[in-house]
C-alpha cells in the first residue's frame, strides 16, 4: 500500500481502525466483564471521532459525532456497567468456546475479512482503506462473543460489538445518512440495551444466576 | 393529516403514563378508536409522497395499516376486559408500550425511507419485549430473553443489508440514498454484487423478525409464554409490518429486473420450508399456544410463497396479510380466554372448553376453521388465489407441496384443537372464577364476522386497494 500518498486524515482513520481491530482481540481473550465493557466503550469513542476525521466540518457531522460519543461512549457502557454491579458478577465463567480457540478463530476470520474486502467492488476512494475489513472482522468478533459465552452480560457486550461493526461500514456513508435516521438507530440501540439490562436483572433474581445455559425450560417435548 | 396516525398514539401514551391505573385501559381504547377512524378515512384517499420522498402512505402501506388498525382496536377492547380481571397487576407498561408500538407500526406503513422504516420496525420489536414478560415468571423471562436477543441480532443484520443497499447506490452514482422512490428510479444502474449482499442480509433480518423458517427459533417460546393479547399483536401486527419490509425490498429488486428471479426462488424455498416445519411440529404439539405459533410460521411461509410467485399471486398475497392478521387475532385472544379458565395450556388438561366457555371455545373453533383455509372464510380466498397462481405459472411442484402441507397442517391442528373444544371436560377440574365476558368476547365475534364477510364479499375500497397494491408489485412492461 502506498501509505505515503495517502491523505493525512485517511491515514489517521486507518490507524484508529487498527486500534478497533486490536480491541476485538482484547475482548475475545478476556473474561473480565468490566474490562470488556470499557473496551467496547473505547471502540464506541473511536467510532464517534471517525466521522469528524473523515469529512469536512459541518453541523451534520458534529451532531453525529456528539450523538455517537454520548451514546456509545458513555450511556450504553454505563447501563451495562450498572447491570454488572447489580447482579454482582465479575467474570465470564466456562464459555462454550475457550479463549484461545476464540482468539484463533477471530484471527482467521479477520484474515478472511481482509481477503474478502479485496474482492469487493468498492468505489475508488474507498479502496485500500481499512473500513470494510475492520467492519467485517468486528462484526464477526461480536458474533463470536455473542454465541460462545454463557453469561447474559457477555452476550449483550457481543451484541454491542456486532453493532459497532455495522457502524464502521456506515461510516462510509455517514455524510449522506440523515441525522434523523442515524439518531433513530442510536436511540433504538440504546433502548435495546436498556431493556436487555433490565431483563438480565430479572433473570438473575429469578434463577440466582445470569448463566443463559440455565434458560432451557422452553423447548419441544 | 396521515401523520397524526403516528402522533396521536404517542400523545395518548404520554397521557396513559400519567394517569391512574384504573383509567389507563380506557385511554388505550380511546386511542385505538381515534386511530381506527383516522386510518379508515385514509383508506380511500390517494396520498402524495412528501417532497423529500420520505413518507408516503401508498396502497401497500394502507393494506398493512388496515390490518394493524383493526387488530389493535380489537386488542384494546379486549385489554379493558383483560385488565379488569387482573386488577392488581401494574398495567402502565402494557398500555404505554402498546400505544408506542401502534405509533411505530403506523410509521412503518408510511415510511418510504428504508432507514426510517428500519428504525420504526426495531421500535416495534423493543416495545413488545416488556409485554412478553407481563406474567412475571421464570418461563416468561426466558422467552423475553430469547426474543430480544434473537430479534435484535436479526434486525441488526437487516441494518447491514440496508447499508449495503445504500452503498450500491453510492457505487452507482455517488449519491447514496435509501429513499425507495429514488432506489426504484435508479435500480437499473445499481451494483449487482452489493445488491445481492444486501438481499441476503435483508432477508435474514426481516425473515428473523417474521419468523420465517429456519429463522423461527424464538417464535414458539415467545408466543407460548406471552399473554394472548401480545401474541395477537405479534402474530397479526408485527408479522405484517416485517412482511412489508420484505415487500419494500421486493419493489427494489423488481425494478432491477435481473435480480428478481433469485429473490423469488429463495422466498419460495423458505416459504415451503416454513410450511413443512410447521406441519411437523404441529403434528406432535400438546401446548395449544405453541400450536398457534407454528400456525404463524406456516402463514408467514404462505406469504413468502405468494410474494415469491409474484405476478398473479400478489393480489391474493396482499389479501392474505389482512386475513392472517385478523384470524390470528381471534385465535390468540380466544386461546388466552381458555388458558385463563383452565390455568393450563396443555391439551391433556384442557378439554371440552365448549361447555365451560361456550363463546371463547366457539370462536377458537371458528378461528381454526378459518385459518386452515376452509370456505366460506376469507383465508380460503387468499390461499386459493396463491395456489391457483402456482399452477398457472407451471410451478406444479410448488402448488402440490403447498396443498399437501395445508392438508397435513389441517389434520395436525384438528387433532389438537377438536378435543380442546369438543371433548369431555376432565371431572376433577376445579371451578374457575373466569367466565366469558362481554369485553373479551364481543370484539372477537365482530372480527370473526369481518373474516366471514370478507370471504363472501369484499368492499369496493378494499378491492381497489388490493388491486393498486398488486399493480405496484408487478413488472411494468
Amino acid at each position: 500500500m502506498e501509505l505515503v500518498q495517502m491523505p493525512k486524515n485517511l491515514f489517521v482513520a486507518d490507524q484508529l481502525l487498527v486500534v478497533v481491530l486490536l480491541i476485538n482481540f482484547v475482548m475475545l481473550g478476556s473474561n473480565r466483564l468490566m474490562f470488556c465493557i470499557r473496551a467496547a466503550a473505547t471502540q464506541g469513542v473511536i467510532l464517534g471521532i471517525l466521522p469528524g476525521i473523515l469529512h469536512p466540518f459541518s453541523f451534520h457531522i458534529t451532531l453525529i459525532t456528539v450523538l455517537i460519543l454520548v451514546g456509545k461512549g458513555i450511556v450504553i457502557p454505563g447501563m451495562i456497567g450498572k447491570a454488572v454491579r447489580d447482579v454482582q458478577i465479575k467474570r465470564e465463567f466456562e464459555p462454550f468456546l475457550g479463549y484461545i480457540p476464540a482468539l484463533i478463530l477471530g484471527a482467521i476470520m479477520t484474515a478472511a475479512a481482509f481477503v474478502f474486502a479485496e474482492k469487493l467492488p468498492l468505489s475508488p476512494e474507498h479502496e485500500n482503506l481499512l473500513f470494510v475489513p475492520a467492519s467485517f472482522s468486528t462484526l464477526v468478533a461480536g458474533f463470536l462473543i455473542l454465541t460462545t459465552r454463557r453469561k447474559a452480560i457477555s452476550q449483550v457486550i457481543g451484541y454491542l460489538v456486532l453493532e459497532n461493526g455495522i457502524f464502521i461500514f456506515g461510516l462510509l456513508l455517514s455524510e449522506t445518512m440523515p441525522v434523523l435516521v442515524e439518531a433513530g438507530m442510536l436511540l433504538d440501540l440504546l433502548v435495546g440495551v436498556f431493556v436487555m439490562a433490565i431483563v438480565i436483572n430479572h433473570i438473575s433474581r429469578e434463577f440466582s444466576s445470569t448463566d443463559t445455559s440455565r434458560l432451557r425450560t422452553l423447548k419441544e417435548e | 393529516m396521515v401523520y397524526a396516525l403516528v402522533f396521536v398514539p404517542l400523545l395518548f401514551a404520554v397521557v396513559g403514563w400519567g394517569i391512574k391505573s384504573r383509567q389507563r385501559p380506557l385511554v388505550l381504547l380511546a386511542a385505538s378508536l381515534v386511530h381506527l377512524v383516522m386510518s379508515m378515512m385514509a383508506m380511500g384517499v390517494d396520498q402524495h409522497p412528501t417532497d423529500n420522498g420520505w413518507l408516503w402512505l401508498d396502497p401497500l402501506g394502507r393494506i398493512v395499516l388496515f390490518c394493524v388498525s383493526v387488530l389493535f382496536s380489537i386488542c384494546a377492547f379486549y385489554a379493558v376486559g383483560y385488565l379488569r380481571y387482573y386488577k392488581r397487576r401494574p398495567n402502565r407498561f402494557l398500555c404505554v408500550c402498546m400505544l408506542i408500538c401502534l405509533a411505530a407500526m403506523s410509521l412503518v406503513t408510511m415510511a418510504q425511507h428504508l432507514g426510517l422504516f428500519w428504525v420504526a420496525l426495531e421500535t416495534t420489536t423493543l416495545t413488545m419485549a416488556p409485554l412478553i414478560y407481563f406474567n412475571r415468571n421464570a418461563r416468561s423471562i426466558e422467552a423475553t430473553w430469547k426474543y430480544i436477543m434473537i430479534c435484535s441480532v436479526g434486525i441488526a443484520m437487516a441494518l447491514l443489508g440496508l447499508m449495503f443497499l445504500a452503498y450500491s447506490t453510492h457505487v452507482a452514482h455517488r449519491d447514496a440514498t435509501l429513499v425507495l422512490g429514488k432506489l426504484i428510479a435508479s435500480a437499473g444502474d445499481l451494483n449487482k454484487a452489493w445488491l445481492h449482499a444486501a438481499f441476503v442480509f435483508l432477508l435474514v433480518g426481516y425473515g428473523t423478525k417474521m419468523g420465517l423458517a429456519p429463522l423461527h427459533a424464538w417464535k414458539p417460546d415467545t408466543y407460548g409464554e406471552a399473554p394472548g393479547i401480545v401474541g395477537a399483536l405479534l402474530a397479526g401486527g408485527l408479522v405484517s409490518c416485517s412482511f412489508l419490509g420484505l415487500i419494500r425490498v421486493y419493489q427494489v429488486f423488481l425494478a432491477t429486473g435481473t435480480g428478481l428471479v433469485f429473490f423469488q426462488k429463495t422466498l419460495i424455498g423458505m416459504g415451503l420450508l416454513s410450511m413443512a416445519i410447521a406441519g411437523i411440529f404441529i403434528a406432535k404439539q400438546s401446548d395449544f399456544k405453541r400450536l398457534l405459533a407454528y400456525s404463524s410460521v406456516e402463514h408467514v411461509g404462505i406469504l413468502a410463497i405468494g410474494l415469491g410467485l409474484g405476478k398473479g399471486a400478489t393480489f391474493a398475497t396482499l389479501f392474505h396479510i389482512i386475513n392472517n392478521g385478523l384470524t390470528k387475532g381471534v385465535l390468540f385472544l380466544s386461546a388466552g380466554n381458555i388458558h385463563r379458565s383452565y390455568s393450563s395450556k396443555s391439551v391433556h388438561e384442557v378439554r371440552g372448553a365448549l361447555r365451560r366457555l361456550p363463546w371463547s371455545a366457539g370462536l377458537f373453533l371458528a378461528g381454526f376453521i378459518a385459518i386452515t383455509g376452509s370456505p366460506p372464510f376469507s383465508p380460503f380466498i387468499s390461499e386459493f388465489g396463491i395456489v391457483t397462481a402456482a399452477f398457472e405459472q407451471n410451478h406444479v411442484a410448488v402448488g402440490v407441496l403447498f396443498l399437501f402441507f395445508l392438508a397435513v397442517i389441517f389434520i395436525g391442528l384438528a387433532r389438537t384443537i377438536l378435543p380442546v373444544v369438543l371433548g369431555d371436560p376432565p371431572s376433577d377440574l376445579p371451578d374457575s372464577k373466569y367466565q366469558d365476558r362481554l369485553l373479551t368476547v364481543a370484539p372477537l365475534v365482530l372480527v370473526m364476522m369481518i373474516i366471514l364477510v370478507l370471504g363472501i364479499w369484499q368492499p369496493a375500497f378494499l378491492l381497489r386497494l388490493l388491486k393498486d397494491g398488486a399493480a405496484m408489485l408487478e413488472v411494468r412492461s
